[in-house]
């Protein structure tokens, strides 16, 4: 082979403490090496032409290049050897910029180490070969799992530019957490009228398909080829039928069913449709309050329905959609307050989380839009919010700021003093983060033309005394303890991430961080990707956002959809694992420790079983390998063989003392 | 439930025998009947208590540390105290040998293993022994009285450190008492503080806090407060008449130990129980003598 | 002691003080964010001259003097209310604590009462091997020159015998007072490293 090496002096990022001029002579003399210089900027334009001439100059077969971190400029080099001819995998890089550069200003032992590394590479080089992809085709279908403002946006995009779009939702309603507010902030828009006509785009969008009351059962394949299962959980309605007239919740009897859309603050009855704006507005029955299903009696709904839509033989159905793309915007739940036992433990009626004051507001609530507490019905006078109930908190392990409570307790606190204009309202807080556009003079608004009180500290206890509830905080400005006689406390209960989520992700095989949070690719540049080929993010589920957030993220996984969806083909990564059939004895360890599934078994012609990798699906992790007894199945591009040659030559080289 | 440690070692603590005498009295006796035996702990020092660490924790720790020697020399694995303030001294002096070991041994100079277990009477009494148990053991009930529970700010607080109960809601009292068939409200004062050692040097912090204490349980309707604290007990019941003056009220409120309610519901006669050393008198509560509560279903507070 | 009004950093800020106090208490006192829980649940509070939060703001700050003649230190009961609350998982009641040992070893402690009791009740256990209470209360009312103190509890008290007029000698009293000797010979190593 005839080799050239380049060493780049970065400026002086490498060239203050390495003498590149002396590791480029150096390199001179290691075997296949034909020439080798050293360069200013070898990632610039002139410094690829550098290399470009250099292979046609010299008939180069291999390059190697010693700069910064692969990270930074491999792909930038591949793209320069490839377009001088050469396959893009017969090209190294040492590190000796992070590596070796920046770690000591030792110039001596840097060059030493520079010179290691340079000769590793070489070496590793003599044992490359050229690698080739391969193009598969590619499913245009989008699936979008989550029905909150993020996915319905992800959907719409996606849908609006042509592509097929299946959107799956566990409950029986689109339109998530922001269904169930009253009122946004910094506008105070109405929430349902902002979201109502995008839900209905929805609903009436020729290219999406929607399951709602549905949950995601498995997943497999890879990138453009996707297969899911979806699971129809049962309503005991057939919804093709149902035209939403709501006649049946009308004359159920059962009317103690728990109102999870109105947050458990009052019943509903068994068969119901969530609220009158749902989509698709059909009624469903909740199994576990239902007296036929319970106890065999009644079945009032089905003797009255005007289009026989009642079904109670009905059980869950599995379907399989095939898509190209999944993006996740499976959003959030909020954090458990019960934990706080000196804030009752949740045992207190009038002390309730922010998503509850929420229904309260609402004119489709549980109240019709009336502030009233809880236990007795009647209007408060002295109104306490808190912020901070379960964020910003290490001592439950939630040391993170959940970003959207500051806010919305200035709205909620500004909405309490429209609707009760006599009213006391009091934001205990330990700081206030307004960073969105318009938001800081929101929060100041509260303040300034709404007579909200903010105190700065936090609430050691709340306790009830007759009526009221005994609210004991402080004002750390001052260093004064501040009482407050409430008769509505109102928690500002920290984002959580959304129940199930650990075991979605597990399903779609991307990661978590350790509160549940998905794992964006890089936290500053890749925010909507996952390291998961074909998988996006979008919404909460990445972590806590208001919705512009997550509406932009909406829209920034529909594009890379696009983007990725834009060609007919998807190139495979040939630095993959790949089976040497002959070597392979059929174990199936490495089937069994693959994390992505991409090891099957192949039958061969004799009948012998063999591991098979799916080209698609590998991500090149190396378990497999690690885990072969005879190694039969071996990483390209980091075979065993050449990790052992630069282990060698590392070794039989110069001991330097 | 743990196995019920039939030979524990009772450090009873100096204000046991002096001021919180009954405290003293009603727990061996209530013991004995339960058939617990208390070994105490041979010639027994003080704990130094909150005196102690005003110097340094080492100093505290030795003193409790000679204790906690002494009951190793004796094989036994778990010491009991009634006094919470005690209980913190002997646990810190386990945390001083974890933390500094080697200065700690240099000025105890005795054996020490650390192996000690160290709890409460009213850890003893619910954890080791249970409602259940001692409900079915009660001859006399206290049906229909309301009896507030005032569990003081240290048996269950901080939460890693007593590793009983719950630190903002205890409720092994409240279900002692219920076993009994009194009716326990409500109470939000369960773990505020009474003034702990100010009675002397600062009377006026114990008139305001324990005069809080006294006039919630009072506007709760209580027959008695119950204890499990001698340095509650004292502000609260030796120093009522402090905090009468105070706030200019007329408090007549029965501050009884738990372990003389227990001790009377099981049917040990009152003198036994010291009932005559409380300053203000709780006899009506223990010359009625109901018949056997109803059978304990799910025990909800309140 | 008033604070000053203004402080000049780095001048005004005894960062070794600062470290002092997380080495003996074993907190790490920057993971404060001045939340003010602590102070919301102090019950003392009222009767501090800084309630608990701002003591931690002023060891933040390095401001010894303040903090170790403060009189919130000395009126503290160590009652656990927020150690319990103290999101960030600190122990201030140890904070506190700790506090208390310094301002003794600075002999700037503020409440001369409070030292004398506790001063008393230690003489009585080295003494005794057990605090004699009578006692205690006795010599406390003289040296405080407080002659009243509890003098209207104690016809009762005697009545219903709860003040002994003997104490209790234990019969290791010698190995006792040999623990403080040993604990002072510790202390004044610490103190002249």
């Amino acid at each position: 082979m005839r080799i050239g090496v380049f060493i780049c002096k970065c400026g002086t990022n490498i060239a203050a403490t390495v003498d590149t001029e002396a590791v480029a002579r150096k390199a001179l003399e290691y075997p296949d090496v034909v020439y080798a210089t050293d360069y200013m900027y070898t990632c610039s334009e002139p410094g690829q032409d550098e290399i470009q001439q250099a292979i046609e100059e010299h008939d180069l077969q291999g390059v190697v290049v010693a700069a910064c971190s692969p990270r930074m400029h491999e792909v930038t080099f591949r793209r320069a050897v490839e377009k001088a001819g050469l396959n893009r995998y017969m090209f190294e890089q040492a590190n000796i910029r992070e590596h070796c550069s920046w770690i000591s200003k030792d110039t001596e032992a840097n060059t030493r180490k520079a010179i290691d590394l340079v000769r590793m590479s070489v070496e590793k080089l003599r044992f490359n070969h050229p690698l080739f992809s391969s193009q598969v085709p590619i499913n245009k279908r989008v699936l979008v799992i989550g029905g909150g403002i993020s996915g319905i946006q992800a959907a719409l995009d996606c849908a609006e530019g042509g592509l097929d779009v299946v959107m799956v939702e566990r409950e029986s309603t689109i339109g998530g957490k922001m269904a169930k507010l009253d009122k946004t902030f910094p506008t105070i828009d109405c929430s349902s009228c902002i979201l109502g006509p995008k839900m209905v785009d929805v609903a009436q969008h020729e290219n999406i398909h929607l399951y709602a009351y549905s949950e995601i059962e498995s997943v497999s394949g890879y990138m453009g080829n996707f297969k899911v299962d979806i699971r129809k959980k049962a309503t005991y309605v057939d919804w093709d039928a149902c035209t939403g007239c709501g006649l049946c919740t009308e004359k159920c009897p059962a009317k103690k069913s728990f109102d999870g859309f109105n947050e458990g603050l009052d019943t509903t009855t068994a068969i119901n449709i969530s609220f009158p704006q749902a989509i698709p507005r059909k009624a469903k029955i909740d199994p576990k309050y239902c007296w036929y299903l319970t106890k065999e009696k009644c079945k009032i709904c089905q003797k009255i329905c005007p289009v026989d839509a009642i079904r109670f033989d009905m059980k869950d159905e599995t379907v399989v959609e095939e898509v190209g793309a999944i993006i996740v915007a499976t959003g959030f739940d909020l954090v458990d307050h019960s934990v706080y036992g000196e804030y009752g433990g949740g045992h207190y009626p009038d002390v309730i989380t922010g998503l509850q004051f929420e229904r309260i507001l609402s004119a489709s609530g549980p109240y019709d839009g009336h502030i009233i507490r809880p236990s007795d019905g009647k209007e408060p006078k002295n109104i306490v919010f808190i912020a901070c109930v379960g964020s910003r908190d290490p001592s439950i392990g939630r040391p993170y700021c959940s970003g959207i409570c500051c806010m919305y307790i200035a709205k909620q606190a500004i909405l309490a003093r429209d609707h009760i204009p006599d009213s006391h309202c009091y934001v205990f807080y330990m700081d206030i983060r307004a960073p969105g556009k318009n938001y800081e003079e929101f929060v100041r608004r509260a303040q300034e033309d709404y007579g909200v009180q903010y105190i700065r500290g936090r609430v050691g206890k709340i306790y009830p005394d007759g009526e009221h509830l005994i609210v004991q905080g402080i004002d750390t400005l001052l260093g004064l303890q501040v009482e407050v006689e409430a008769d509505l406390v109102v928690l500002a209960t920290g984002v959580a991430a959304s129940v199930g989520a650990k075991e979605l992700a597990e399903k779609l095989r991307i990661s978590y961080d350790e509160y549940g949070f998905y794992m964006e690719s890089h936290p500053k540049l890749r925010p909507v990707e996952t390291n998961t080929a074909g998988v996006f993010l979008a919404g909460v589920c990445q972590g806590p956002k208001d919705i512009p957030a997550s509406v932009a993220q909406g829209s920034a996984a529909a594009a890379k959809t696009q983007v990725l969806f834009s060609r007919d083909t998807i190139e495979t990564d040939p630095q993959i694992a790949k089976v040497n059939e002959r070597m392979c004895i059929g174990c199936g360890k490495c089937i069994d420790v693959c994390p992505f599934g991409s090891i099957q078994w192949k039958t061969l012609r004799d009948g012998s079983q063999k591991a098979e990798v799916l080209d698609t699906v590998c991500q090149g992790c190396g378990l497999c390998n690690a885990t072969c007894p005879p190694k039969a199945i071996q990483l390209q591009h980091c075979t065993d063989d050449q990790i052992l040659a630069e282990i060698d030559v590392l070794c039989a080289g110069e001991r330097h003392g | 439930m743990n196995q019920t440690a039939k030979r524990i070692a009772y450090y009873p603590g100096c204000s046991v025998t002096g001021t919180a005498v009954e405290f003293d009295q009603s727990t061996r006796a209530l013991c004995a009947a339960l058939g617990i035996e208390l070994v105490e702990i041979p010639d027994w020092n003080c704990c130094g208590s909150t005196p102690a660490h005003s110097y340094d924790p080492l100093l505290g720790a030795a003193l409790a540390g000679r204790n906690l020697a002494l009951a190793e020399e004796m094989g036994l694995d778990v010491v009991m105290t009634p006094c919470p303030s005690c209980l913190k001294a002997l646990k810190g002096a386990l945390r001083e040998y974890e933390e500094k070991q080697h200065a700690f041994l240099n000025i105890l100079q005795m054996p020490f293993s650390g192996q000690i277990r160290a709890i409460s009477v009213l850890q003893l009494l619910y954890e080791d022994i249970g409602p259940e148990t001692i409900r079915k053991k009660i001859r006399y009930g206290l049906t229909n009285k309301v009896v507030v529970p005032y569990y003081g700010c240290l048996l269950s607080r901080p939460p890693e450190f007593a590793q009983f109960d719950d630190p903002e809601n205890p409720i092994s009292m409240d279900e002692l008492l219920q076993a009994m068939g009194a009716s326990v409200p409500e109470f939000p004062y369960k773990t505020e503080c009474c003034g702990a050692a100010y009675g002397v040097t600062q009377n006026h912090i114990v008139g305001k806090m324990t005069g809080r204490i006294l006039d919630m349980a009072r506007r709760l309707g209580a027959a008695a407060v119950a204890v499990a604290c001698p340095l509650c007990q004292q502000n609260l019941d030796l120093r009522q008449s402090q905090v009468n003056r105070y706030w200019h009220t007329t408090f007549q409120m029965p501050v009884v130990y738990i372990t003389q309610l227990l001790g009377f519901a099981l049917g040990i006669d009152p003198k036994k129980l010291g009932i005559d050393k409380l300053f203000v008198s709780a006899d009506d509560l223990f010359k009625e003598k109901s018949e056997q509560p109803e059978k304990l279903t799910e025990s909800t507070i309140a | 002691m008033a604070l000053l009004n203004s402080l000049r950093m780095p001048r005004d800020c005894d960062e070794s003080f600062i470290h002092q106090v997380e080495t003996e208490s074993r907190q790490q006192i920057s993971k404060c964010y001045q939340c003010g829980n602590c102070s919301a649940s102090c019950a003392y509070t009222y009767v501090y001259d800084y309630p608990v939060n701002q003591i931690m703001r002023l060891i933040q700050l390095g401001q010894k003097e303040v903090v170790l003649r403060s009189r919130s230190i000395w009126l503290c009961a160590d009652c656990q209310a927020c150690t319990t609350r103290c999101p960030c998982n600190i122990d201030i009641a140890r904070v506190m604590e700790t506090l208390r040992f310094l301002s003794v070893e600075e002999g700037t402690v503020s409440i001369k009462d409070i030292q004398l009791f506790y001063d008393e009740f230690l003489n009585s256990v080295k003494t005794f091997g057990r605090v004699f209470e009578t006692g205690l209360l006795a010599t406390y009312n003289l040296k405080a020159k407080k002659l009243f103190t509890d003098i209207d509890l104690a016809p009762k008290m005697l009545k219903k015998g709860k003040l002994p007029i003997i104490p209790h000698r234990i019969r290791g009293r010698k190995k006792v007072s040999d623990i403080f000797k040993r604990f002072e010979d510790y202390r004044n190593k610490k103190n002249l490293d």
